[in-house]
């Protein structure tokens, strides 16, 4: 085996796979947050606690329904997507011709008060979640030993934010959506029922986040605090990609995940800042992201 | 991120009765300050203040005409917040004695403030054996445990048993540092050897880039330096990773009971690790977990709240003799020229560089088939007693102790 920076690369290998694990992650947040700021243009703060939701539906379902986590992936992120459109009714509708700032401060609030709720009720400690039978084991690659479920988590995320970017930028459907964004009024005069479309792709964004959540959850503790440690990165993610952008949602999402996994081996003491480096340096020099468009 | 639950907290006064003149302001004033809302809410957080509140009301406060009020605050694992409130009760708001402050960063920074204003500081939460060793303070008093005790009893154990070569995971501040530098000591004295160290950011979420690091090293043991769900996630990840299951062993040098009902015994069994308290083993500590439970959404005390009770129960009593809290050195002096006697602690005593001397524990994680209960757990493995639980004062390097 050779060596890169007197690193065996049977380690770097294994690293760089770890970090695009890590990565589908990111990019799973991340698209649902593109997908309701491109839309929608609301900054969704409370896109971690809806994260967080989604794993503790699966939780539950598991406990005290005894629903396994095949099913929980589906039925969670309806669950939780049907909160979002809750929501969406109640609230976000009022603020799209309002300031940025006004739907933050809104979605700040609500993860504030739905983590607080969690944690009130479950405590900080978080609570067990299995890895489903049929992904139990691993195998071994040689130069590292690959989990089965992580290896689902890669291939299933990458096919998810594949199908949506497909769907919003390929699609009759996804071009009603993009009109509408950009003149609403015109679309709803060809017979368009845009406020439907928007809810819907709210409560489809906020499924993202909770479809995330379920696939965490046999992998991370399932905690009230959990969409908390997240959301940061991700927004650092989006920023990075460009608000708004489908494909740079996707691909920074993976690339920080790798990028954050070699500062992992290299710097291991960096690894909480690293990605947020990367973003100051995106601002100074493309200021509207690495896919953004300026406005 | 974090929210600013902060000052905002619990006020119960207990008992009017005929105030004291002696008492700085009538009233005895307990700050219990920790993680009330993170990764460390459930082994401190409010049970903390349920503990602080159980110990007044068992040492009949009232009865003895003391008129005692307890305050509780969120340091957030922040030092800076952690000093903020610290100042803001000692000169505002009259505290007296400052109680529990995990995480060991923070309890280091309140240590110093304590000593400045000349108030009490009783530690439960926090690990760090430097508080009693270069950074001790005659107005300090390290309750419950300290990384010395925890890597001299589960690093021995390991050792014992042919664990030689080791490789730490840390979280990167005050508390992982000092748990590494402690058992690492432990493992070169039996004749291990350390084969590499990497330090994680606190709090992480993601093991598996580490853990990795720590299989390619070839270590016998993964030695945890980390607590709370750090702890839980890197247990739960290396399970995934197969680990264990290829012949490396894990050592969680600080675990506590909630970790372990989070993590679930399937994962968690096996485990060994040292404890200074445990609720199953003897009636009076049975006891005092069916009535702290019901207090606390049902959380069973971890041996940091018994170690509030512990140590709360006892400052009442040196302030009862003293008949006064005003010069937080002389009660410390008091605390520590009297034995300690209570319910759950038993009879002990405080060395002169502010550590409380008490028998340790080594415990395993029951097996699934073995547990009666959510909250049955533990098996006791030995006793380490109260002589060769914690470091020898002439280890420390101490300026309190001469010679």
């Amino acid at each position: 085996m050779f060596e890169i920076f007197g690193i065996p690369s049977s380690a770097l290998f294994g690293q760089l796979l770890i970090g695009l694990i890590n990565g589908s992650f990111y990019a799973l947040l991340s698209l649902g947050l593109a997908v309701i700021f491109g839309m929608l243009n609301i900054i969704n703060f409370a896109h971690g606690a809806q994260y967080m939701m989604g794993a503790f539906v699966a939780f539950f379902l598991l406990q005290y329904a005894g629903i396994n986590y095949w099913l929980a992936l589906v039925i969670a992120p309806l669950m939780v997507g049907a909160f979002g459109v809750v929501m969406e009714r109640l609230f976000l509708q009022w603020l799209y011709k309002l300031d940025h700032l006004y739907g933050l401060l809104l979605t700040f609030g609500i993860a504030l008060i739905v983590e607080g709720l969690f944690r009130n009720q479950f405590g900080s400690s978080g609570l067990p979640y299995r890895v489903p039978d049929a992904l139990q084991g691993g195998q071994n690659l040689g130069f590292m030993f690959l989990p089965n479920y992580r290896a689902w988590v890669v291939v299933f995320s990458l096919v998810v934010c594949l199908t949506t970017w497909f769907v919003i930028e390929r699609t009759k459907l996804g071009s009603y959506l993009r009109a509408a964004t950009e003149n609403p009024t015109l679309v709803r005069a060809f017979g368009i029922n845009v406020p439907r479309m928007i809810t819907l792709t709210y409560g489809f964004g906020v499924g993202l986040a909770a479809l995330a959540g379920v696939m965490a959850a046999p992998i991370y503790n399932v905690s009230p605090q959990m969409g908390a440690h997240l959301i940061i990165v991700v927004f650092a993610v989006v920023v990075i990609g460009g608000m708004g952008s489908i494909l740079g949602a996707i691909v920074t999402g993976f690339g920080l995940g790798v990028i954050e996994g070699l500062t992992k081996v290299f710097f291991p003491e960096a690894s909480n800042t690293v990605i947020f480096v990367i973003m100051a340096i995106v601002l100074l020099i493309r200021p509207a992201g690495l896919f953004g468009r300026r406005a | 991120m974090k929210r600013l639950l902060g000052t905002a907290a619990l006020a119960v006064v207990l008992a009017a009765g005929t105030a004291q003149a002696q008492m700085s302001d009538g009233i005895i004033k307990i700050g219990v300050m920790n993680d009330m809302s993170g990764t460390y809410a459930d082994l401190t957080g409010p049970g903390s203040v349920v503990a602080a509140q159980m110990a007044v009301e068992d040492f009949g406060a009232a009865a003895k005409g003391l008129k005692v009020e307890i305050v509780g605050a969120d340091h957030q694992n922040k030092p800076d917040v952690g000093s903020n409130v610290v100042r803001q009760w000692i000169d505002v708001d009259k505290v007296d004695v400052i109680v529990d402050v995990p995480t060991s960063s923070v309890a280091l920074a309140v240590n110093e403030i304590v000593r400045q204003k000349n108030k009490v500081f009783l530690i439960s939460g926090a690990a760090a054996s430097n508080l009693t060793g270069d950074k001790c303070s005659p107005n300090t008093v390290h309750w419950t445990y300290d990384t010395w005790a925890l890597a001299n009893g589960t690093g021995n154990a390991i050792v014992k048993t042919g664990g030689k070569n080791w490789f730490f995971l840390t979280a990167d501040y005050a508390f992982g540092h000092a748990l590494e530098r402690d058992t690492a000591a432990v493992v070169e004295k039996n004749g291990g050897k350390v084969l590499g160290k990497v330090r994680h950011p606190f709090p992480a979420t993601d093991f598996s880039s580490f853990l990795l690091q720590a299989q390619t090293s070839k270590a016998q043991v993964i030695g945890l330096a980390n607590a709370g769900a750090d702890t839980t996630n890197a247990i739960k990840q290396a399970a995934e990773f197969g680990i264990v299951k290829g012949g490396q062993s894990l050592a969680a040098l600080l675990i506590f009971i909630s970790d372990v009902k989070a993590l679930g015994l399937p994962i968690a069994q096996g485990l060994t690790f040292t404890e200074a308290w445990y609720w199953d083993l003897n009636d009076a500590n049975r006891d005092f977990a069916k009535r702290f439970a019901p207090r606390n959404k049902g959380i069973y005390p971890s041996m940091i709240h018994a170690g509030v009770y512990s140590a709360v129960t006892h400052y009442l009593k040196a302030v009862s003799d003293l008949k006064s809290d005003a010069d937080g050195k002389a009660v410390v002096a008091k605390m520590k020229s009297m034995g300690t006697d209570d319910k759950l602690f038993g009879k002990g005593t405080i060395r002169a560089d502010g550590r409380k001397i008490h028998p340790m524990y080594l415990f395993e994680v029951k097996k699934p088939a073995e547990s009666k209960g959510v909250w049955d757990l533990y098996k006791l493995r030995a006793t380490i007693p109260a002589a060769e639980a914690f470091r020898p004062i002439s280890e420390g390097k101490c300026p309190l102790v001469s010679g």
